[in-house]
Formats: C-alpha cells, structure tokens, sequence
C-alpha cells in the first residue's frame, strides 16, 4: 500500500475542496492534499460554461472555469498538492483510502479531513415514471457533461422535467446548440431554480414553463418516443383526462441534487435527515471531530459563491484542528422556526469569538415576509424580504456569543 | 453460407443452456438471437430466482424438469463462476384463510418430490425474518429455493459453450426456416442463410413465430407482465430469505427477496397482453406491489428504490410448458410455454433436449475433452487488497474507478468489452459488471462508459447504443 501523510486531506476538488484547501493552507497548514477522482480539478464547474458565477465573492460574472480557475491558480501559487484520478472509497478519523492507477492502493494519513464530494443528481427511478426504459432519458447533469466535456449532442427534441437550475440552463444550452425544447414541466406550483434562470433560460428563448404538471408515461421501446404529461391536483397527483402526450427523442431530468455521502455513511458520521448531509458546528465540524464538511456535500446550495465562502471556514478550521489550535466545546443546536425547512450549520459554539452565517432554505415560498434569529424573546437578527423561495437559499448573521438557544424563523410581514 | 449440425434459436436462458449442453457432443452448434446480447429479453427481466418446483402441478413435464433442475446448481455455479445462493424461501400465511392452505402446499410439495419442505412456527418465522408482518400465524420453510446473478447465468453459460465450440451470432434474426422433404434444412436470417440438419426453437416470447414458419403454430404465445421495484442496498427494511406470499391460481404472487448483490427486489405483477415488445411499467402495477407485498412486509420502504422494471413471461395458450417433435418434420424440435420457471428449467431443458435428438437419431458422440470451467472477469471490489495491488500493477486501467456506486473499474469494462461474448451495449456492460446499475443509475459513469465503448469497439459515439441498434445514446457532434 502506498502510503502519503498531510495536514488537510480535502476529499473532492471541486469549488468546495479547492476552497477549503487555499485556506487551510493559508491558515498555516504545512502539507494540504486535495484528492480528486477526476482528471482535473474543479468538479463540476468544468461542465458550467455558463456565466453567472462569482457576482457575490468577486462582484464580477464568471463563467464556471473561471471561477474554479481562480482558485486552481490560488491553490498552486500556495503549494497546494493535489492527487488526481483518485477515488476514495473507505476514510476512517485520520485515514483516507483511496484506489489510484499509478500508486495502487494509497493510503493518506492527515491530521485533519475536509469532505467535499459534492452532490449527485436524483433519478428517474426516484421519482418513479412509469413507462418504456428506452435511451434518451438523460440526467440533465448527464447531458451537460457530455454536451459541455464530451462535445456530444444528447437529443434534437426535448422535454425536460424540474425547473431545477442545471434542467433550466441545459434548456438554454440545448436551444443554443439547434435542439427544440418542447416544454419544462415543474410538479409544484412553484419554481425549483433561481428566478434569474428562469428570466435568462427560459423566457428570453419561449420556452414554455408549465407548473403544477409531471410526466405520467415515457413511450417508445429503444430511444425515446415522446413523453405524456399531465397537470397535478393540490396533492400532487395526476389529474385524469388531463393527459396529453409531447412527442421528443429526449427526456432530461433535473428533479433534484442528493449530497454524496456513500463514504460519510459508512464513516458512522452522522447525517441530518432533512439535508442528507453531515450535521456540522459553525466550524463546519461533523460529529467526528477530525473530520469536517462543506459545501453540497453538507446541504445543496444554489450558489457557489456561498460554497466558497462555507467552504473557506472548513479548511481553516481542520488547519487549526490539525494544529491543535481549534477551540469548541459546548454546542447548542439550533432550531428551525416557523417556514424554515433546514439550517446550516445545525449547531454552534456560544464561546464562538467570530460571528456566524447560517444559510438556511424555506418550506414554502411566501411574498412579504420577516426573517429573524432569536434567543427565546431576544432578537439576535431581523430584516425584511420581499420574497422567499424554496429554490433560494437566505442567510442571517448572528453573534453567538453566550446565546442559549437560537431560533430562525420566517414569518409575515405585519 | 454458414453450416451447422444443429442451430439453435434463441440465446436466452434456455437456448444457451441447450446450446451449452450440445457442445459435450462431437456436434457443431450455432446460436442466433436477435438482440445485441444474450439474455436479452426474458432472462434478463424476471425475479432470479432458481425455482424447487414445489409449487408445480405435480406429473406435468415443468414439474418434472424444474424439480431436476434445482439441485444441479450447486456445481454449475461453480464450474461457470456465476453468483448464486440458497438462501431458501419462506412462505408466511398471514390469514387464518392462508394458514389453512399451507397442508395442501406441503402435500403438493411433496408429491413434487420437494421433501425437504417443513413447517415453521409464528415464532421461528419471525425469528428467521424479524421484518415479517407480526400477525404471521405460521408458514413453511423452502430451504433450497435459491437466488442467483440472472444475467451472469446466462452469459457464462454461453462463454462456456463458446469455449467449447459453439458460436454465438447476435444481431441474427431469423426470418424463414426451408423444409425438404419432411425436414428442416435451412433457416434465412438477417445475417444470411445457415443450413442446418437440425434447428431447435427456443425463441420464447416469439417462439410461435419460429413455429409458424414451419407450420406448427397450434398456440400463440401470451406475453404475461411482471413489473419489479429494486431497491438500494441501504434501505432501511430488509429480508433475508425469499419472501414468497401463498400462491394463487394465476401467479406465484409478489414477493420480496435480496438479490446476489445486496439490493432487494420486489414484485412481480402478473398482466397478460398482446405487445410482446411493451416492457412498460405502470402506476397501477406498482402501487398494486406495494399494496401487496406490504401485507408480507409491512415496513418495505418502496421510496428506496433504485429502479422499476418490467420483464415479459412467454406463456402460452393453451397454458403448459410442452417440447414437440413431429412425424412429419424431420430435424426440428419446438420449446413453447417456457415462463417464469424458465431460468431454473434451462439447464434440465439442456439435457432433455439433447436426450430428444438421440433418439430422433442423431449421432451424439461425446466429447473427452470437454471444458467445464469458466472463469468470469474478476470483480475489483470483491478482491483482496493485495489482489487489488497485483491488477493495478498488471493492468493501471483496474485503479481507474467508472462507476462510483458499484465500484467498477475501467479494466473490467474493457475486458467485458473483449470477453468471449463481447459486451457491446451500455445494457450489456450493465448487465455483467453492474455499472449503471447502483444508485445513481449511470448519471455519474454513463458518459464514461460511451467514450469506453466507442474506444474499444473502434465505432463513432453516435453508434453506442443502450441496448438494440436504434437504441442510440448520441445525436450527433455539438456544434
């Protein structure tokens, strides 16, 4: 077995790794190693070619590999190592294993882990369509690799299923490229993605958006056919006599993001049911303590800007814990009011010197609202919102120093 | 033109099986299927499991050949390295109704020659299966009921055949069978003519078609659909036997059980139709499986699935698993009503057949040198650290991991590719090295595994396909 030791092992080079590694490296970590199963860094802002990156941390718009570009050339100029073409299967509290084809087996002993595997996108089978198992059902993220890596065309005539951000921007990138996209088709009432793809992706090129539908059937026996769709009631099930059926070659599918967290499972790391990810502390720790997280390995964000900076604090922090130098102790865990579906990080450290983000995402969208922290009757943070959106992820700010307990809630503007 | 001693139609379970068994004999076989592989209809669709037969109707030739079966699997598994398990069955009676019934099932069992069917107490079931529906009144235990890799099955008996002479030609449909006087002499597929001094019919869902070419389709074929739930390996509800309900007269009924790789399977429905090619999956089907199977399981957690499919059960009408041979047709040997207990009768419908051809005369000398082994591709993750080690080192392709959910190598997709019967589909990768098959359902290694495809077999990407030649993956060159 080959063996390698580190400070910083950062599992995944993708914006959360690639983040977590410049600043443990810049927090005074001696030797931080990145691993990565792909070729090349930067995850999956290689297949981002879009812009709309960065408008928060750089104040400019970025496209993905210019944004992960930034960070790849930070990461060199600072001497941090990476380990490309391999995968992790097993970590333990200071182990990390992993299969690479020019050393074999290798193990790498660190002082300190970073989880950044990132997310994977749900399936067909998870949202269980009926009908054929032809070719042409496509993951959108599937397609954007190989439309934006592989160089090829996945379909002529598409339909496309979640008006998820990756299922609105391959609608774009799919127009762009000659294909016909019949329709996006979104179960809820509501947007999944960021409105801004809506306005950019879908509206400035016709295509329609119809909410409140799914798709019932998939036809055709080898590649597909065309696709039945139909609108839903309040409870989300398919309205009879309603059908219709939209003829494609293709069906794209963007119905969610799952945190990849196979090797955190089997680490007895413990996940928060609500997010799938690891729980973590305002250190971005998890429940073991050698082991921190970030990014959509811990909970899916919208932006990546919120990654890099979430990010950032997972690597400075496994730094200090690598050295010895984090503190911690008692924890509160914080607790999600009124329209609020997760918080993260869940818990947090009243001894905390620094203040603390807390990213967190609503149950259901609502116009004119109040976000607030408190302790018990003690507001910590309050402000207005003019809207809030399952599919947007709000932050609040809180010093957290001596709270007891903390609260976010949402609630209707007076 | 090609020419054969025999020609067997079909490389499903059966028709590999029987051409499997054919290669003991100084014989030259050739096996034509349609499909880009072998197992690609029936055989690669069906609940795998290797059946005792205690449920068949006692004296009828399907009890007779799946009773032989059952008890030969031991050793083939091993000879052909293919993954397989008695993991036996239980058969829980929930209602008073069903506890009733279990005496005739048992007596059944036996007159099929299942001796080794017990009871089993409320107690001892719940114990065997603590995921059991606790109003359990007792039930019977089925200890060589056994499960078994369907689509490995297949392929490593048709390697084997192929190791040991046979040829195995894919993509071959055939189209018409030319009889001269009173015997068949050739077959037209697509693939060209193949004169042969015997062709067997093996071709399942389609077998009347085959027959009626020669003017023996006295019965239709009536596809009966089965749809199934896998789930994740994680899920929270799990069984560790075959699960099976007391039976009804139309179907075995919905059953849970694991399958050789982790994951449980759930199902079947049973739905007669016309379409032999509508392997749709329904709403109403698979809310029937969770209402069904809920009563054995209360606590299956069917959100855990993975995938839904559907296989086709050739039946026939009239029902009954029959292998004729006429008077007045010399050379030709006709399977139909092969159905669900097909993958367990395969082999004995191997021996049997080529027991009917000795005594329509033909001249069945055995082989000395017959292979009995085969060995699969080795599985990476199932290695030992240092194995793993030795093929990195050997082949750097074994440290380049495709398929993150089911850890699968590029070395073994490649190998795959260049086997013996060459895996030339993402479904035919699938079937064998399960890529695309975990929980991610090919989103992470589906592009990957294209680029492989189209490297290894020198083909643009355009014509990869997921299983049959129009099932292309690839449009086209982005602009």
């Amino acid at each position: 077995m080959y063996d390698i030791k580190c400070d910083v092992a950062v599992i995944g080079g993708g914006p959360a790794g690639l983040a977590a590694a410049v600043a443990a490296k810049k927090e005074g970590a001696e030797k931080v190693l990145i691993i990565e199963r792909d070729e090349k860094l930067g995850g999956i802002l290689q297949q981002c070619i879009h812009p709309g990156f960065g408008l928060k941390l750089f104040k400019e718009e970025l496209t993905g590999p210019e944004y992960f570009g930034r960070f790849v050339k930070e990461a060199k100029e600072i001497g941090v190592e990476a380990l490309l073409n391999s995968m992790v299967l097993e970590i333990g509290d200071k182990e990390v294993f992993c299969i690479n084809s020019k050393y074999g087996v290798t193990r790498i002993t660190a002082g300190a882990i970073v989880l950044a595997m990132g997310c994977r996108e749900r399936t067909r089978a998870n949202i269980q369509i009926p009908g054929t198992r032809p070719a042409g059902v496509y993951t959108a993220g599937a397609a954007q690799r190989l439309m934006n890596r592989q160089n090829e065309m996945v379909g002529k005539k598409v339909v496309i299923l979640g008006s998820g951000d990756i299922g609105m921007i391959m609608a774009r990138r799919m127009t762009l490229e000659g294909a016909k996209v019949v329709a996006v088709i979104e179960l809820m009432d509501f947007l999944a993605g960021l409105t801004r793809n809506r306005v950019q992706c879908l509206d400035d090129f016709g295509i329609p958006l119809m909410l409140s539908h799914t798709i019932v059937d998939i036809k055709g026996n080898d590649r597909v056919e065309g696709v039945v769709v139909a609108e839903v009631d309040a409870n989300k099930r398919p309205v009879a006599g309603t059908e219709q059926l939209f003829e494609c070659d293709t069906l794209l599918l963007s119905v969610g993001l799952i945190p990849e967290n196979e090797i955190t499972r089997k680490a007895n790391i413990k996940i928060n049911p609500i997010t799938n990810g690891p729980e973590v502390n305002n250190f971005m720790q998890t429940s073991t303590p050698s082991v921190f997280a970030s990014g959509n390995v811990v909970h899916v964000n919208d932006l990546v800007d919120n990654v890099s900076t979430e990010s950032a604090i997972a690597g400075a922090s496994a730094a200090k814990f690598a050295m010895g130098k984090l503190g911690g102790g008692d924890e509160i865990t914080v607790t999600t009011g009124n329209n609020v579906r997760y918080v993260c990080p869940q818990k947090v450290s009243p001894n905390s010197d620094e203040k603390v983000s807390f990213y967190f995402r609503v149950l259901a969208p609502k116009k004119g609202v109040r976000i607030t922290a408190k302790d018990g009757d003690n507001v910590l943070y309050t402000r207005k919102a003019i809207k809030v959106n399952p599919g947007e992820i709000e932050k609040v700010t809180v010093d957290p120093k001596g709270i007891k307990s903390l609260t976010v809630e949402v609630t209707e503007e007076a | 033109m090609l020419k054969t001693d025999v020609l067997v139609i079909g490389a499903g379970a059966v028709g590999t099986a029987i051409t499997r068994e054919l290669t003991k004999y100084k014989l030259d076989v050739i096996c034509v299927d349609k499909n880009d592989d072998v197992g690609g209809d029936c055989s690669k669709s069906n609940s795998a499991i290797i059946h005792t037969g205690y449920d068949a109707s006692p004296g009828t030739l399907e009890s007779e050949l799946v009773v032989a079966a059952n008890p030969r699997y031991d050793q083939l598994c091993e000879d052909l390295d293919i993954p397989f398990s008695r993991i036996g069955a239980i058969l829980p009676a929930i209602t008073d109704e069903q506890f009733a019934q279990l005496p005739a099932i048992k007596e059944k069992a036996l007159k099929n020659r299942v001796y080794d069917i017990e009871y089993r107490s409320k107690e001892q079931l719940l114990e065997m299966e603590p995921e059991l529906n606790p109003d359990v009144k007792g039930g019977l235990w089925i200890p060589r009921e056994s499960i078994i890799d369907p689509f490995l099955f297949v392929v490593a008996m048709a390697e084997n055949a192929v190791a040991n002479g046979a040829r195995f030609l894919l993509e071959t449909e055939v189209t018409g069978i030319d009889v001269e006087d009173g015997k068949v002499v050739r077959a037209k597929t697509t693939a060209g003519d193949i004169e042969a001094k015997y062709i067997i019919n093996a071709a399942g869902l389609h077998c009347d078609e085959v027959a009626d070419m020669v003017g023996k389709a006295d019965y239709t074929v009536v596809p009966r659909k089965g749809q199934f739930y896998i789930l994740d390996k994680n899920t929270s509800c799990k069984v560790n036997h075959i699960v099976l309900p007391i039976p009804t007269k139309v179907t075995k009924g919905k059953l849970m059980t694991p399958t050789m790789h982790g994951n449980m399977l759930v199902g079947p429905t049973a739905e007669d139709q016309l379409d032999k090619k509508d392997k749709s999956t329904n709403a109403a089907g698979l809310a029937s499986i969770r209402d069904d199977v809920s009563k054995l399981i209360p606590n299956v957690q069917l959100r855990d699935t993975i995938t839904q499919y559907s296989g086709l059960r050739a039946n026939r009408n009239p029902e009954g698993l029959r292998i004729d041979v006429y008077d007045d047709l010399g050379g030709y040997i006709n399977l139909s009503g092969v159905r669900s207990t097909g993958l367990t009768n395969s082999v004995s419908i191997g021996t049997y057949v080529a027991d009917l051809m000795k005594k329509m005369g033909a001249e069945m000398v055995w082989k000395d040198n017959f292979i009995t082994k085969r060995k699969g591709i080795a599985r990476f993750h199932e290695l030992s650290l240092e194995e793993q080690e030795e093929l990195i080192k050997k082949n750097p392709l074994y440290g380049n991991i495709v398929c993150r959910c089911e850890t699968v190598t590029e070395g073994e997709i490649v190998d795959a590719i260049h086997a013996p019967i060459p895996a030339r589909s993402m479904d035919a990768i699938k079937r064998r090295l399960r890529a695309g098959m975990g929980r991610c359902q090919g989103g992470f290694c589906g592009p990957k595994v294209i680029e492989i495809l189209s490297r290894e077999l020198g083909i643009p990407t355009e014509q990869v396909c997921k299983n049959n030649k129009q099932s292309y993956m690839i449009c086209g060159k982005v602009k």
